[in-house]
């Protein structure tokens, strides 16, 4: 009695003293209501995607008002090229896969049934730190058949994290955010929020060792401006790869990084880097580990131009250079698997009602390929719906081709300022001079081209015979540039052997965000630079042939020739040579079917 | 998780309105703080406590045995306190700094007994805990972060990986002895993060404000439930150890917190015999490797003997036979029976005098 007189006592004490009553105090229970309407603010853009027959799933999140959504390719891959999503709204919507990203382990799925799709903030990830309070939403477990999304809540444990390809598979997980907030599987797929609801992380991966596949205080999500690099390329439809750079990289003991190995046909070697060459920084950031340059390497698509500043002696230098593809198609689409498949063990053997596809042991892996759903006892999955069929169109090297020819279609719409070239498809003359004094005259026909360059004369033929050469010679092919300038615009993208949609990058790898088009023909290639904010044709680079520096083109203003827009300067660079401008003064354009020079 | 003694009884308090007051108080213990302060305030502990970890590369890498772990840096001129295990079995270890930078680390000092080890590092002005100012103690409910190098997911420079949670108990893991293998025989942390991850030991449990509470143990497993227990050490119980060592006057007591001046018993080592690494709980004790000039070495004990008995007596494990040769005495002679290519050998040794 003594004691519960005291208890009483010090209570009475404490309530008088604390400005609150003997409820919670204000700042916690303002604290929690913040935490309850972030949560109810972005619970509705959180999707929980199932296979078609309800064997397997995963989680997503929408990120557009028009149906476009993440998750993990192991999530998708699993489920088929057609799947159920469920909001919280309590509605199970139809879903198709868009583009796979299987080596940075994301997808972006499209779902129908809305224009106006509750949806996430993409916030930025490069400002998250250690001790961040995060949400985590989802699908764990495969609980929400109400479509109500699980939340967990915890920390950032880590950034900037490496997680190494687990054996047999090419997951990587590069620059990803660590969290102590629980992931588990299930979660895969789904979206980490910061304190504010914004999107910063897909969750995907986490450290399970020896205590089964469930949270182990250790979860990974994919940054979401890695992401943010990757979107418009996951867009174009296709299976999308991450990039090298041609050199291998050491750290020695006082955390200097130098260039180990060096492929010799590498665009970072003919700028000049060389083996131990010291990494000083890379894309813009400061580089004192092999784990950082990797981290780097792998936030950017295949193809992107990064800066590079290393040191040689005393001696500084920036270069840039363009990353080359990581992988082979086969090694991407899983066709050529490596190594054993590794066994399951034991205890870790997922348990009958659990997804087949949750996060994975980032040490050692024990479901890295992808499974197909489990048919034992199950009907087959049923067919997808009539009316969703047209939106997903096979083709090698595409999750679904269908959304690259939107993007084509978009994109192309931006040559209509040339005005209609339909009737120029016949030869074409170009006259003008290069500088002040060198005047010049090309010629360029379905056959073959000419150049006359002040007295000398070049020549292209176009044949199946004839192999295409760097005409003139240092520009790394300017004649057969031009003949596919006047192939897209006269006869458009059937004129090539194989046409698509890119994605985007900055221009020249820091201008302006750039829409791109590939024309491939005769084993070259264009890429075509569409800004994205007019749509305007900027320039293009013409590739010879792998592994080969580029003949870039870059317009400068555009003049009239009898009705048809065209470049007045052709900017020219290849390699380290300076720039020349080719400025148009006339065009002739032939009749069709006079194709003689 | 693990067992708790004298859980607070709410059930008991008899009034409605009492229990009201009761709860509030709770609250208001728990919760004083704003979380938005706590956010700004985690944020400034884990910079100052992150600089202050490393992480060990040692011995391991077998099976599904880890060959790393973590550890703190408690003084400028590079003693490192860690958690006594395999990882140090080679008495050589690559310590590698918060700034990225890799030494080699010395075992000055261990006590098994409390799963303490000390290493040594050649380096100046390293940023420190400071034993004498920053250790404190703190009640169940208190909320702390936890900072390891578990699952080596940092390497280099990068940081070490930070969990928050609240402590759950302080208590005496009881059934240490039969379900717990567990050396500390003093009170622990119970954490609710999963902290005791692989490579998590050595790793520190602070308070949200910075405050150096224990040193997180080894995983450890209920063999009977299954189940994983987070703990962590206290550092008070730790800190004159750590001190002594570092001061190189400390001698290892038989049981370090109950009879700190008891005799020092016989080990392999003493005879010239590195054992594997104790991993599982019935490891066979097969010689790793014989020191040479050693006893054993006279004696004609080779590496990958299996020992089976000793003075008759069946050695079951790696740690049966530290127990067996820690009840022999000085200059009594001894029969070890090994197996070597399948067949039985006998071999007499002199137990040699214990080393200091």
């Amino acid at each position: 009695m003594t004691l519960l007189c005291r208890c009483v006592w010090t209570a009475c004490c404490l309530v008088v003293l604390t400005p609150c009553s003997w409820g919670a105090d204000p700042v916690v229970v303002s604290a929690q209501q913040q935490r309850v309407a972030v949560i109810e603010k972005v619970a509705p853009s959180v999707v929980a995607i199932f296979a078609p027959g309800g064997a397997g799933g995963g989680s997503g999140v929408l990120i557009s008002a028009d149906g476009f959504a993440l998750s993990n390719f192991h999530v998708t891959d699993g489920v088929g090229d057609f799947m159920k999503c469920g909001l919280n709204d309590g509605v199970l919507y139809d879903a198709v896969i868009v583009g796979v990203d299987p080596s940075g382990d994301v997808a972006l799925i499209k779902m129908f049934g809305r224009e106006d799709f509750p949806h996430a903030k993409l916030g930025d990830s490069d400002l998250v730190q250690s001790g961040d309070w995060t949400f985590v939403m989802g699908n764990p477990f495969l609980l929400a058949t109400d479509f109500q999304p699980t939340v967990t809540y915890g920390i950032v444990s880590g950034v900037h994290r490496y997680q190494y390809p687990a054996a047999g598979n090419i997951l990587e997980y590069t620059d990803c955010i660590q969290v102590d907030t629980s992931i588990n599987p299930g979660n895969s797929g789904g979206p980490l929020f910061n304190a504010d609801g914004d999107l910063i992380g897909i969750n995907g991966r986490g450290s399970f060792e020896k205590r089964g596949r469930v949270n182990s205080g250790a979860g990974y999500a994919i940054s979401i401006n890695q992401i943010k690099h990757f979107l418009d390329h996951l867009k174009s439809g296709r299976i999308v790869d991450h990039a090298t750079l041609g050199a291998t990289v050491a750290t020695d003991d006082e955390g200097n990084v130098t260039v180990k190995d060096i492929l010799e046909d590498s665009e970072a070697y003919y700028r000049g880097l060389r083996h131990d060459d010291e990494i000083v920084s890379f894309g813009g950031r400061s580089i004192g580990s092999t784990n950082q340059f990797k981290n780097v390497l792998g936030i950017y698509p295949k193809g992107w131009k990064l800066p590079i500043v290393y040191r040689r002696k005393t001696e500084q230098t920036e270069i840039w250079v363009r990353l080359r593809g990581l992988h082979l198609l086969s090694e991407l689409t899983g066709e050529k698997k490596q190594g054993p498949e590794p066994q399951p063990k034991p205890d870790e053997k997922p348990r009958k009602d659990e997804p087949k596809d949750g996060p994975k042991d980032s040490q050692q892996p024990k479901d890295g390929k992808p499974q197909p759903p489990p048919m034992r006892g199950h009907a087959a999955p049923p067919p997808p719906p009539e009316h969703l069929k047209k939106f997903h169109v096979k083709k090698t090297g595409y999750a679904n081709f269908y959304f690259n020819q939107l993007e084509q279609d978009r994109v192309l719409k931006g040559l209509a300022t040339w005005g209609s070239y339909e009737e120029a498809r016949g030869r074409w003359k170009l006259t003008g001079k290069i500088g002040e004094a060198t005047k010049f005259e090309a010629t360029l026909a379905d056959s073959g081209a000419g150049l006359f360059l002040g007295k000398e004369a070049f020549l292209q033929e176009f044949s199946d015979l004839v192999e295409l050469r760097d005409e003139p010679p240092g520009t790394g092919g300017l004649l057969t540039a031009w003949h596919h300038l006047r192939l897209l615009l006269s006869k458009g993208p059937k004129s090539f052997t194989d046409f698509y949609y890119l994605g985007s990058e900055p221009f020249d790898g820091q201008g302006e965000t750039v829409d791109v088009l590939v024309g491939a023909l005769a084993g070259a290639e264009s890429h075509w630079y569409f800004s994205r904010q007019t749509g305007v044709l900027l320039g293009y680079d013409f590739i010879r042939a792998d592994n080969q520096d580029r003949c870039e083109l870059r317009f400068q203003g555009m003049q009239d020739f009898s009705g048809k827009k065209f470049p007045k300067v052709f900017q020219i660079r290849h390699a380290d040579k300076s720039p020349a401008l080719y400025q148009i003064e006339a065009i002739d354009f032939a009749a069709p079917g006079n194709d003689t020079k | 998780m693990t067992r708790q003694s004298r859980s607070p009884k709410l059930i008991s308090i008899p009034r409605c309105s009492t229990r009201r007051l009761f709860l509030g108080m709770v609250c208001l213990a728990l919760y004083n703080i704003p979380d938005g302060a706590f956010a700004q305030s985690t944020r400034d502990t884990i910079a100052a406590v992150t600089p202050r970890m490393v992480k060990i590369f040692g011995a391991g890498g077998l099976q599904r045995l880890q060959g790393y772990c973590s550890g703190f840096v408690v003084s400028p001129n590079g003693h490192i306190v860690t958690v006594w295990s395999h990882v140090l079995d080679q008495g050589e270890v690559t310590v590698v700094l918060d700034s990225g930078r890799k030494l080699k680390g010395k075992v000055i000092g261990a006590e098994p007994q409390l799963d303490l080890a000390v290493l040594k590092v050649e380096a100046e002005d390293l940023p420190c805990f400071d034993l004498d100012t920053q250790i404190g103690t703190a009640a169940p409910g208190t909320r702390v972060l936890a900072f390891s190098n578990m699952f080596k997911v940092a390497a280099g420079n990068e940081p070490v990986t930070v969990l928050h949670g609240v402590i759950a108990a302080r208590t005496k893991l009881e059934g240490r002895r039969g379900a717990f293998d567990i050396a500390f025989p003093g009170a622990v942390y119970v954490v609710d993060a999963i902290t005791n991850n692989s490579g998590a030991g050595g790793g520190v449990l602070v308070t949200r404000d910075g405050r150096l509470l224990a040193m997180i143990g080894k995983e450890l497993r209920n063999a009977q439930s299954n189940t994983w227990t987070n703990y962590a050490m206290p550092l008070p119980d730790l800190k004159t150890p750590i001190q002594d060592i570092i001061a190189g006057k400390y001698t290892p007591p038989v049981n370090p917190l109950e009879t700190p001046d008891g005799p020092r018993r016989h080990k392999p080592l003493d005879f010239g015999l590195v054992m594997i690494p104790n991993v599982v709980p019935r490891t066979p004790a097969y010689v790793e490797d014989v020191v040479q000039g050693s006893a054993a070495a006279g004696a004609g004990i080779k590496t990958d003997d299996l020992v089976l008995f000793v003075n008759n007596e069946l050695i079951q494990s790696c740690r049966h036979l530290n127990e067996v040769l820690g009840k022999l005495e000085d200059g009594t002679a001894v029969d070890i029976v090994i197996r070597r290519d399948g067949k039985l050998q006998t071999i007499k040794l002199a137990v040699p005098k214990k080393a200091e």
